[in-house]
């Protein structure tokens, strides 16, 4: 599935959702059924610091892909922060680097995404995109 | 008169009548009826303080102590008597005494860059505690950094209270104290009386952090015998961007110019340039004069209904939450002082307050989650930080139900 696809899915997704309560149920459930990122990765050079809550998040190249694992230690951001791991997980450095995410605004949840609320959200969408620019420069040089 | 103020002062305040005066009090919040319990970030402003606003800008609106014309010369006393009520609010001597700031953080950070310039030498102490606003941590931090001084401490113990058994060794070689009246992660009451008392015993100024305290409860800077207090507009119902200094008028005399630019000067020439007396010196630059009229207002508001009655109605209520979250088992105070004033700080099980900061969200009911700009009290509890709830005397008992309710909804969706 491309980028656009997954976006478009969780989009379809969540439009089943009668109120709030349904759809962060479904979130939290997320957050709680997201592999737990490998403790020797849960390190302070993995953290992406927020004000509010805090993100872990270990990247790694195969086969001209990047895939993530992350964690937060809140719980609605780990779910959120498993959808953006579903939707950029397992694509090329360039996919990732031209992906605009769409999903989050149009879930309803674009607060999570405000640099005031600075919640670790933000930064690891920032940080995907930063890893992703790396390998693309490293896979150039190569 | 007497009794009448007495009388005054036992009553308590018709919360509903008083409701109607805060119009954003009637929003709706995701379809709920809004719970604004957010009161230590900034409180709502009552209908008083938005019209002598607008109608400083309508009628009078001039640039202040300069102009030959006749609205310079209004607005100049509309701004004026607005010092002189500021100065009546808080029981100073003189109204020059009164500086206006930007806030709080505008007024600590003038004293601790004056007073650091002036009296600070190397090997130098300044003395806080470990119950402060970043606001009332980093301008002294700067001040020692700039004069090769060090920040000590006053420590807290689990209560959140401060430990004031080696006070008397603690002020040994310390140039000035500053704490905060109310602490705003925990609502602790510091005993600031006696602090004051120790610290004037070595001859060391003490500045009062009060921007959590004049909303709350009555407050005389000479009966104190306070050097320096700094409170904050928008915190006591009035505008944003607009805050006090106090000062003691020979300590005003002695520290010299923060900023410079007009206002503040009575000559200038390129070789020497002489200040202006108070309060100016220190208030260089075209000031807020609607923010000042606009405080001024909102202590003529909190006046009208009395301080001893908003105190008594805010007791009452914080009786009343203190109880109604306690019923929940899983929840945890965090701050266990007594005395406490305008914040009720915990945590609820597991559930990060952040999670539960954004489902209380949902149901329209407004806190504020985080480490609260105190980051060392939450690193003394070993905590990410705190849901807090901060009242005002228009919360009502049927908005604390409310929290309840939704703490208890919070916690079937993440629990």
């Amino acid at each position: 599935m491309t980028i656009k696809e997954q976006q478009d899915e969780i989009i379809a997704d969540f439009e089943l959702f009668g109120d709030w309560m349904d759809k962060y149920e479904y979130i939290i459930q997320l957050g709680k059924d997201l592999p737990l990122i490998d403790p020797e990765y849960k390190i302070d050079e993995n953290l992406i610091r927020g004000c509010q809550s805090k993100v872990w998040m270990h990247a790694e190249f195969k086969d001209g892909k990047i895939f993530f694992t992350a964690d937060s230690d809140a719980v609605i951001t780990k779910g959120l922060v498993s959808l953006v791991i579903r939707v950029l997980s397992g694509h090329t450095p360039r996919e990732i680097v031209d992906a605009e995410l769409t999903f989050i605004d149009a879930i309803g949840l674009s607060s999570h995404l405000s640099p005031t609320r600075s919640n670790g959200l933000l930064s690891m969408v920032k940080q995907i995109k930063l890893y992703a620019l790396g390998y693309m420069a490293k896979t150039a040089q190569q | 008169m007497h009794d009448a103020v007495m009388i005054k002062n036992n009553s308590v305040l018709d919360v509903e009548k008083v409701r109607k005066d805060f119009p954003i009090l009637d929003t709706f919040v995701f379809g709920h009826p809004l719970v604004y319990l957010d009161n230590a970030a900034t409180t709502q402003k009552p209908e008083m303080v938005l019209k002598a606003m607008e109608e400083y800008y309508h009628t009078i609106n001039s640039n202040v102590h300069r102009g030959v014309h006749h609205l310079s010369q209004q607005a100049t006393d509309a701004y004026e008597l607005a010092r002189k009520k500021i100065a009546e609010f808080i029981g100073a001597k003189h109204a020059h005494e009164i500086i206006f700031t930007r806030g709080t953080t505008e007024s600590i950070n003038l004293v601790a860059a004056s007073f650091g310039k002036k009296f600070l030498k190397a090997g130098d102490s300044l003395l806080v505690s470990g119950l402060e606003h970043h606001s009332n941590i980093v301008p002294w931090q700067l001040a020692c950094e700039d004069r090769g001084a060090t920040l000590k401490v006053i420590p807290i113990d689990g209560n959140g209270e401060m430990v004031l058994d080696g006070l008397d060794k603690l002020l040994e070689g310390v140039k000035l104290v500053s704490v905060n009246y109310v602490s705003n992660a925990l609502g602790t009451i510091n005993p600031v009386r006696e602090i004051i008392a120790a610290a004037h015993r070595q001859g060391i100024p003490v500045m009062l952090d009060a921007a959590q305290a004049v909303q709350h409860m009555e407050l005389d800077v000479q009966e104190l015998d306070v050097d320096f207090l700094a409170f904050s507009s928008h915190k006591i119902y009035g505008p944003t961007g607009f805050g006090i200094l106090y000062g003691k008028e020979q300590w005003l005399n002695e520290l010299p110019p923060y900023q410079g630019g007009g206002e503040m000067i009575k000559t200038v020439s390129f070789e020497k340039t002489t200040y202006n007396d108070l309060p100016y010196k220190f208030e260089a630059g075209t000031p807020d004069m609607a923010g000042a009229i606009g405080l001024a207002a909102a202590l003529d508001y909190v006046q009208q209904l009395g301080l001893g009655a908003i105190r008594q109605t805010e007791n009452n209520l914080m009786a009343y939450g203190l109880e109604a979250l306690q019923e929940i088992k899983e929840l945890r105070m965090i701050g266990r002082s007594v005395n406490r004033a305008g914040v009720l700080s915990f945590l609820v099980g597991e559930i990060h307050p952040f999670d539960l900061g954004e489902i209380l969200d949902k149901q329209g009911i407004a806190v504020r989650t985080g480490h609260h700009c105190a980051q060392p009290i939450m690193d003394l509890y070993c905590i990410p930080g705190t849901v807090r709830a901060s009242l005002a005397f228009y919360n009502t008992p049927g908005e604390i139900d409310r929290l309840v309710g939704g703490i208890r909804k919070a916690m079937t969706l993440l629990g």
